[in-house]
């Protein structure tokens, strides 16, 4: 029984096994740290919402490929990403340059925070002027 | 009176926002690569893999790519469009045979007939993805300058044709002579 157990524990552990391109790509820690970096940044065309490093589909495979040979002939960062945006345009990026076209994608999270923040405010300021009437009924005085 | 008209106004805003979501084609993406140079292609021929077949034999005049494959579904619906636009030899398709097989390939052609003039065998898919391919089929038109003016993701069809194509096959022929 606890042979058993231990097996299965051992099988859950192996789990991640069964991940993607198992073996690292590259011998290099510092290079394979790069790689899984660039892989992730990178959107799946066919899946949309993942990642390819994260996508089992073949045009993502294809595409983790052409990653490691332009890593493997010292093609920077930067040129990668390029390689990409010239074929599948800013939609592989998962982060996008700001543009006219993205500047609200780019500028949501801050709107929704001025937005919340001046209502919260609004409502935060109208309430403590209320006059404190009557304390024994504190849910209907607010209103 | 603000208390209704306010959460009443978003939410009509809200509605609006999602409602014309509804509408949108979210699936083709647009391509970077129309307005820009064909890239160039020399691959071995599905029909005859000892000879190449290079893009660049057909410049000077508009050419169609067709991005296809034995494994695509909708590579089969396409097929007797495609079969008739070459019939009528407006100008002439070439197919980007995709991640596929040599003998699956050809029997394909064999099988459902041969429209293109010839097929670029690609198995590594490096070429698609040189032509931003992310989903087969895939059709572009280049003009008599060897740019790219047009693509169409999912299956043709003779509407498609002459309504996306057509047009711009005439613009782009006038263009290169």
């Amino acid at each position: 029984m606890r042979a058993l157990f231990a097996l299965l524990v051992v099988l859950v552990i192996a789990l991640p096994a069964f991940a993607l391109d198992t073996a690292p790509a590259f011998d290099d820690p510092a290079q394979q740290e790069r790689y899984q970096r660039i892989i992730r940044e990178l959107r799946c065309l066919q899946c949309r919402s993942e990642s390819i490093a994260d996508s089992g589909v073949t045009l993502a495979a294809d595409l983790r490929r052409q990653v490691r040979e332009m890593m493997a002939a010292g093609k920077s960062d930067q040129e990668i990403f390029q390689h990409m945006v010239d074929r599948y345009g800013d939609y592989v990026l998962y982060k996008p340059p700001v543009t006219p076209r993205t500047w609200l994608l780019w500028g949501a999270p801050v709107l929704l925070l001025v937005v919340g923040a001046t209502v919260a405010g609004f409502v935060i300021v109208r309430k403590s002027k209320l006059p404190d009437t009557d304390p024994a009924d504190p849910g209907l005085g607010a209103s | 009176m603000w208390r209704f008209i306010i959460p009443i106004g978003l939410f009509a805003g809200l509605a609006a926002f999602l409602y014309l979501g509804l509408g949108r084609d979210k699936e083709t993406l647009p391509s970077p690569l129309i307005g820009k140079p064909a890239p160039q292609f020399e691959l071995p021929r599905v029909d005859d893999p000892a000879q190449k077949i290079s893009n660049r034999d057909f410049a000077g005049r508009p050419y169609v790519v067709n991005i296809w494959g034995s494994w695509c579904v909708e590579c089969r619906h396409e097929h007797q469009a495609l079969m008739q636009i070459a019939r009528r030899g407006e100008v002439p398709l070439i197919g980007l045979n995709w991640k596929d097989e040599l003998p699956l390939a050809q029997q394909w052609l064999q099988e459902f007939g041969n429209p293109y003039v010839a097929s670029a065998f690609d198995p590594k898919g490096d070429v698609g993805i040189d032509w931003g391919a992310y989903g087969a089929p895939e059709t572009f038109l280049v003009d008599a300058r060897g740019i790219i003016i047009h693509k169409h993701v999912s299956p043709m069809t003779i509407a498609v044709w002459e309504q996306d194509f057509l047009p711009l096959i005439k613009q782009a022929g006038a263009k290169g002579e």
